[in-house]
């Protein structure tokens, strides 16, 4: 182990991609993925990236996995270049990615971990032992022999995550791991997780899902629209906006149309929208001692008004007002 | 040099497992070069009959290949593997020349199923005068002929629409490299194009040592071309590996 040095150290990390329009009269567009992230990651972190869909962390970590090379900036994995030690960073790192994609469907389970042990140089005595007890760690021992293809979500993720660790790696980086897995089998993969940074690696996670960067993450990164907005400890994030409180009113119709009215409130710092079952949530963060409940009620004249609550801040609220800022 | 055998023969033994799964899709194999076998046979005279069988058979092996290598290239894309398998830290020429050899192999299926037709329906019988040498150039052949896909593939890598051109290159490659009807019957300029290619070799090295001509040196030359095409597709793989993370294109479909 490395004890108290940077593992993953991103400098000005830049990447634009290139895409045309139309069929006929093409036109060529360059869009900022990336705009200049710099974070670094402590030995036996556990650090998350946080953003909304498109806010660029799959971009950033897969330049820091070498799939992409940066337009410009730099980045260090265990002290190496991801662009020119790009295989010695492969050699060091796992990568687990979220969703249904990755694997063999037409093979079994062991048969991807064998493919994959070869691949990542394991030696042939000890590859068995070493699937076997990644099976054991995932809970798929017992269901090694089945196709892929028959596998459910949550089962597949839990193969990516055996897949990633096949060959130990110091550093693991886990693109939204637990994304559309049920809320048991994420359970599992969280507290998976959980233990990959208690047995000494270093994890970088991203996510979107607060409660999850909530629980897991020493330090998190904010990204939006390409940029780290904030960067801290759950605790410092959540202090951004804990000086004052949230006022959450329920509405039934119509809460879109009464954002800005209630955004230009004296007292209010920010406002959303929450979609939740039958009805729609304005969530309102105060300034410390601003009491706008009855400003806020008196601009929904005319829309069903449910329940109203104030409340403590969470991370969600740090995060929606950082990403809402962006 | 151990550890890199094992991965090739690791990886042919997986891709072969993956492309046996279905028997459908193997059974549209052996029915598809059946067909052309066929046709084969109704060209030829009841003499050159054995000839026409083994060409028709190597055309299993390259048909097999050819449209394949861009379609395993587009399977490893679409299932998102393609990222996987660039990230590991293995050169990745060894990822993928046992997978276009696993697809050339899968090609026996139809060279089997094409002979045994040939013999049931036609009466062909299959006499070889030299089966040492005739064992030789049937391996010799698939690996080249894997080779030639590892070829393709490397540019499938980089350009990832370029599978289309696999599919377009099936017939020509039939006709020049002689597979169907003699080189001889071809204007001069095409020869020097059925030469660099080494299923020309392949299928004159087998129905060589089959009808007991001299097959060593078509043998020598198909592996040769064999060897001189993934070096050069070794040697154009980084460049393309580097183009496609520039250009970020591993992950599209």
């Amino acid at each position: 182990m490395l004890g108290g040095m940077a593992v993953i150290e991103a400098e000005e990390l830049r990447r634009t991609y290139k895409t045309t329009t139309g069929v006929i009269r093409r036109k060529a567009l360059t869009v900022d993925a990336v705009r200049g992230v710099s974070f670094s990651v402590e030995s036996g972190e556990l650090f998350g990236l946080l953003g909304p869909n498109g806010a660029g962390k799959t971009t950033t970590i897969k330049m820091l996995i070498t799939l992409l090379l940066p337009s410009s900036g730099s980045a260090r994995v265990l002290g190496y270049d991801v662009v020119d030690d790009a295989r010695e960073v492969r050699r060091r790192i796992g990568y687990v990615f979220g969703g249904e994609r990755g694997l063999y469907e037409r093979l079994s389970a062991y048969d991807n971990l064998r493919y994959f042990a070869e691949l990542y140089g394991v030696p042939a005595r000890e590859q068995r032992h070493r699937i076997d007890e990644l099976l054991e760690l995932v809970g798929l021992k017992g269901r090694e022999k089945e196709r892929v293809e028959g596998y459910s979500r949550g089962m597949r993720q839990r193969l990516h995550i055996a897949r990633g660790l096949l060959h130990d790696p110091d550093v693991v980086f886990l693109d939204e791991p637990t994304i559309g897995v049920d809320p048991v089998g994420a359970r599992d993969l969280r507290a998976t997780i959980a233990g990959l940074v208690e047995g000494g690696k270093t994890v970088l996670l991203t996510t979107h899902y607060m409660f999850e960067a909530d629980a897991l993450c020493d330090r998190i990164a904010v990204i939006a629209k390409g940029e780290i907005v904030a960067q801290g400890t759950p605790r410092e994030l959540k202090d951004r906006v804990a000086e004052g409180r949230v006022v959450e009113v329920e509405v039934f119709g119509g809460a879109e149309e009464h954002v800005a009215a209630v955004r230009g409130l004296g007292g209010v710092r920010g406002v959303s929208v929450e979609e939740r079952e039958q009805a729609q949530v304005l969530v309102v963060q105060t300034e410390v001692g601003a009491e706008p409940t009855h400003a806020i009620l008196s601009r929904l004249d005319g829309v069903s008004v449910g329940r109203v609550s104030s409340r403590e801040p969470t991370l969600e609220d740090a995060y929606v007002q950082l990403v809402g800022e962006a | 040099m151990r550890r890199t055998l094992r991965l090739l023969g690791v990886g042919w033994l997986l891709q072969m497992k993956m492309a046996s799964v279905s028997a459908f899709e193997g059974l549209l194999n052996v029915l598809w070069s059946l067909f052309f076998a066929t046709v084969a046979f109704f060209m030829f005279s009841p003499d050159a009959l054995l000839y026409a069988s083994l060409g028709a058979a190597v055309m299993g092996i390259w048909g097999a290949t050819s449209t394949s290598a861009g379609s395993a290239m587009q399977r490893e894309r679409r299932h998102g593997t393609l990222e996987l398998l660039v990230a590991a830290p293995v050169d990745f020429a060894l990822v993928l020349l046992p997978t276009t050899i696993a697809l050339a192999t899968v090609g026996i299926y139809s060279m089997v199923a094409t002979l045994v037709w040939g013999r049931l329906l036609f009466g062909i019988e299959l006499t070889i005068e030299h089966p040492l040498l005739f064992a030789l150039a049937i391996p010799a052949t698939i690996v080249s002929i894997g080779a030639l896909g590892f070829l393709m593939a490397v540019s499938f890598v980089r350009y990832r629409r370029a599978w289309a051109l696999g599919n377009m290159f099936e017939y020509p490659v039939w006709l020049v490299c002689g597979f169907l009807v003699p080189l001889s019957l071809f204007p001069g300029w095409v020869r020097p194009i059925s030469w660099v290619l080494a299923p020309t070799w392949g299928v004159t090295a087998i129905r060589e040592s089959a009808l007991g001509g001299e097959s060593l040196p078509d043998i020598a030359m198909c592996l040769g071309l064999g060897s001189l095409y993934v070096l050069v597709g070794v040697l154009v793989l980084d460049r393309m590996l580097d183009a496609a993370r520039a250009r970020a294109v591993l992950a599209l479909t």
